[in-house]
């Protein structure tokens, strides 16, 4: 990987004088430390990697996390501004090329996922910048003959009396200082930055269409690609006529690549009708009898029986004998797409010894490993450009580089510079969904209504099974994840007998996390279920869960906090009611109320409030931004999104059948965070799962009917 | 050969006629600020304005506007419809940005049209446009902004 980081320092030093602080490069051994995924090495950070100042006073960060929406391109500069002492305005923002020293702080690899960039990098980018700021301090002071300790950094200067100095002025003789071994982090109190509503960085150019996605990103020679895919999961081509494709103006070659047939044309256009024009016999394999409908069947069998175990205590059996009254119900989610705006595509060039990638991915560094795989070469021949993503939910995250590694496979055949686009249909048709779930939820009360038995029972494909990450997130037939946000939910473990069970059946479709994962379906029947029994106890919801959370003070904190700026309990505009929900998920807590109406079988959400507690907030705006969106993401899943499939073939494929939200059915969405000094947690994926359990909650309250599968429907 | 009026400037095309104007102004003409999103005309992605009409571009044969005045998000910014994306900057509403420009597009066509838009208006003209970020109550505030008479946004903002 030192070739990796030597061209990173030519790239630094060749952009002229004063433009980089030279931190000296982290040792190799900690490189390859890194590079063995065991554990990224700790502070000091190699700064270096994370920070340019140029002689113009611009500052420069580079984001060892993929922006796709969720506000990195703001956030990580905020941290590193605040130690260095930055004028905001001279900030300009870059994604770091794939290498080991911008492996994820905790997960050894270049990845974006998890709502984890904030958290992660906090550290890391704090230090580079304090780093960066005790280095240009230190050559003012040599300067100056004065003792470093007399001067500060402030607004882009190094200030010592009546003396002041620029970054930009400082920069190359603090190139050649020794970095500190150590540095002081600022006291939250004293921070200007962090904290502080901060206006998103890349707005303007993105208003203005100026933001390069990868779609857009053009080189000289570059083909454009379709892939004909499979139509049903596992087909193989048995054959293929190109004749009539070739016979299209502008298609240059017709190639075959592992997943398909590739037609690569001069542009998008000639490449569709090219692919319109191909003729391919397919060997559908066993993937043909495949049917939703079938699966649903299957998986309410086995939800009958108990199932790999996750959690238990007590004594289930005893726990339902003893019980006044024992509630039950099912809940199912279905195969959902991740449907980002901008649909996959991704641009290979390859030359003698190099792999030249761009691609919207939030897994670089699987990326590049399976490229050089494909493409014959070193891991440090392949190099990643990342482009702002259109948009990313977990799907540029595949364990198999599916978009990047057709792309590699196709320029390898075509002989050229390709850019490999999907078309909406391609994107919904390429598998990698959130799977279908399906739960049985088995709860006896007290006489008082407390539950004495809670026996849950999850049935859906394993996401890990079968990928790199599975023996790391399989643990005694149990995927994490399948189970994540119910085996620690605080209703699961304040019932002293429970159970929960995972049943896993195997499917060829292949399926992928999406924007919160595990805690969508697992909030959805425990906040359905907790509503039912608060409603079959006679009591509030609200006041249902207080007695249940009373010793949770920060799931309490975010209820009370949405219950009371929603105003809970007090009389609503006509036709109008409320539900209840709230869920912790990737160590965040959200509250969310709804506020629909119903009018025939039309379901209508007017109002959201929702409280977050995030543990230390870094960035308000940030945090309102992900929580509504968030919340919008949740609702076209709850109101609207259904992937079924039918001899195989997946019946979905594009907007008019795979419905989005829209303007004119989004509610308002009011955003309120708790303050706190706790750690930080997500902000990404935790505004996603209250929200459908909120709105049955609230369908509930309107009509008497409990609405127990998504999408809903009333009719 | 197609001529093509875009932002201002005359081009003259030797491309097939069905090809939908999205991938001309994209692919020959270097203009990628208008997206692709669907190519069926249900996301509003690739949004332009055709004699100050929003259009989608993804399902617009190229030939059926040749000599039209073709306004894309690039152009834009030349005219007095900027104060749109400053209004977008104003109330931070862009998340991943890949559907904004084309919002922006469908927003400048709507306050052309109606200056002071209700939310009503906006309901009606905002929504063939999808945000899967998820934006929406954002872009309406900014649509409101913008059609605020620029003194007042000063002071607003």
């Amino acid at each position: 990987m030192s070739a990796v980081r030597g061209l990173d320092r030519r790239k630094f030093l060749k952009t002229s004088a004063g433009l980089v602080i030279g931190f000296t490069m982290a040792p190799r051994s900690a490189l390859l430390r890194a590079q063995t995924a065991a554990g990224v090495p700790k502070p000091p950070p190699d700064a270096n990697a994370f920070l340019r100042i140029g002689a113009d006073d611009r500052v420069t960060v580079l984001l060892a996390h993929s922006e796709m929406g969720q506000g990195v391109w703001t956030t990580l500069p905020m941290l590193v501004a605040e130690e260095l002492g930055c004028d905001w305005s001279t900030i300009r923002v870059e994604h770091a090329p794939a290498a080991p020293a911008y492996f994820h702080t905790s997960y050894g690899m270049q990845m974006t996922g998890g709502s984890t960039s904030t958290w992660s990098e906090y550290d890391r980018y704090r230090q580079v910048g304090a780093i960066a700021r005790e280095m240009l301090i230190a050559a003012a002071a040599a300067q100056w003959k004065v003792d470093p300790s007399s001067c500060h950094a402030e607004k882009g200067h190094v200030v010592c009396g009546g003396r002041k100095a620029s970054f930009g002025q400082l920069a190359a003789a603090a190139q050649k200082r020794t970095p500190p071994a150590a540095v002081r982090l600022k006291d939250p109190k004293d921070w200007t930055i962090l904290g502080k509503p901060t206006r998103r960085l890349d707005a303007a150019d993105k208003a203005a269409g100026r933001a390069e996605f990868g779609l857009d990103v053009q080189l000289p020679g570059l083909l454009t690609a379709l892939v004909a895919r499979a139509p049903v999961f596992g087909a193989r081509v048995k054959s293929f006529r190109a004749d009539k494709a070739k016979a299209v103006d502008g298609v240059r070659a017709v190639v075959q690549v592992p997943s398909g047939v590739a037609v690569v044309a001069d542009r998008f256009y000639s490449a569709k009708l090219g692919r319109d024009a191909l003729e391919i016999e397919w060997d559908l394999g066993p993937g043909r009898d495949l049917s939703t409908d079938k699966m649903r069947a299957e998986y309410r069998a086995l939800a009958q029986t108990p199932g790999a175990q996750a959690a238990a205590a007590g004594d289930l059996e005893a726990g339902f004998r003893s019980a006044a009254r024992t509630l039950e119900a099912e809940y199912e989610v279905p195969f959902l797409a991740h449907a980002t705006m901008e649909p996959q595509n991704c641009t290979v060039r390859l030359s003698e010894g190099k792999c030249e990638i761009w691609a919207g991915t939030q897994f670089q560094t699987m990326d590049q490993k399976i490229a050089a795989e494909i493409a014959g070469l070193k891991l440090e021949q392949v190099e990643i450009h990342t482009p702002f993503l259109g948009g990313g939910f977990g799907r540029r995250a595949t364990p198999t580089s599916q978009v990047v590694a057709e792309a590699v496979h196709v320029a390898k055949a075509a002989g050229a510079p390709v850019k490999v686009v999907w078309t909406r249909e391609d994107d919904m048709r390429g598998g990698y969904y959130r799977p279908m779930w399906l739960q049985r939820l088995r709860v006896g009360v007290d006489a008082e209504g407390s539950p004495v038995a809670w026996q849950q029972t999850v049935v859906g494909q394993s996401i890990m099974e079968g990928t790199f990450f599975a023996p790391m997130m399989i643990k005694d037939g149990v995927d994490g994840t399948s189970v994540e946000g119910a085996a620690d939910s605080p209703y699961l473990k304040g019932t002293p007998n429970h159970r929960l069970g995972l049943h896993s059946p195997k499917t060829p479709i292949t399926v992928l996390w999406w924007r919160s994962v595990g805690n969508v379906h697992t909030a959805f029947a425990a906040e359905s279920m907790v509503d039912e029994l608060a409603h079959a106890a006679g009591q509030d919801p609200l006041d249902y869960r207080r007695r249940m959370l009373k010793d949770h003070p920060r799931h309490l904190g975010v209820l009370n906090l949405a219950a009371e700026k929603a105003g809970w309990g007090r009389p609503l505009p006509a036709g109008r009611f409320q539900g209840i929900a709230l869920h912790e998920s990737f160590g965040s807590w959200v509250a969310e109320v709804a506020e629909v109406s119903v009018a025939g079988d039309r379901i209508r959400v007017h109002r959201v409030i929702c409280a977050v507690d995030c543990g230390i907030c870094i960035n308000p705006a940030g945090v309102a931004a992900q929580m509504e969106g968030g919340i919008i993401y949740g609702l076209t899943a709850a109101l609207h999104g259904e992937l079924t499939f039918r001899d195989g073939r997946l019946e979905q494929s594009n907007f008019h059948d795979y419905p989005m939200m829209r303007m004119r059915e989004a509610p308002s969405v009011e955003v309120h965070i708790v303050p706190s000094t706790e750690k930080s947690g997500g902000a990404g994926e935790p505004g996603v799962p209250p929200i459908a359990p909120a709105v049955a909650n609230a369908i509930f309250a309107a009509t008497g009917k409990r609405l127990r599968r998504l999408p809903f429907q009333l009719a | 050969m197609i001529e093509l009026l875009v932002n201002g400037k005359r081009h003259v095309l030797n491309v097939r006629p069905d090809t939908p104007l999205l991938w001309v102004l994209r692919e020959d003409l270097g203009l990628t600020g208008t997206k692709y999103g669907c190519g069926m005309a249900l996301c509003g992605a690739c949004t332009v304005h055709v004699d100050g009409q929003a259009r989608r571009s993804c399902v617009a044969p190229v030939s059926s506007v040749a000599g039209k005045a073709i306004t894309t998000i690039e152009g834009l910014a030349d005219g007095p419809w900027r104060v749109v994306e400053g209004a977008w900057v104003a109330e931070d509403v862009p998340q991943c940005g890949y559907c904004q420009p084309g919002q922006v597009m469908a927003a400048a066509a709507l306050l052309k049209a109606r200056p002071r838009p209700t939310d009503e208006d906006i309901d009606a003209a905002m929504s063939g446009n999808i945000c899967r970020c998820g934006t929406y109550q954002r872009i309406r505030a900014a649509i409101h902004r913008a059609a605020v008479p620029a003194e007042k946004n000063e002071k607003r903002s």
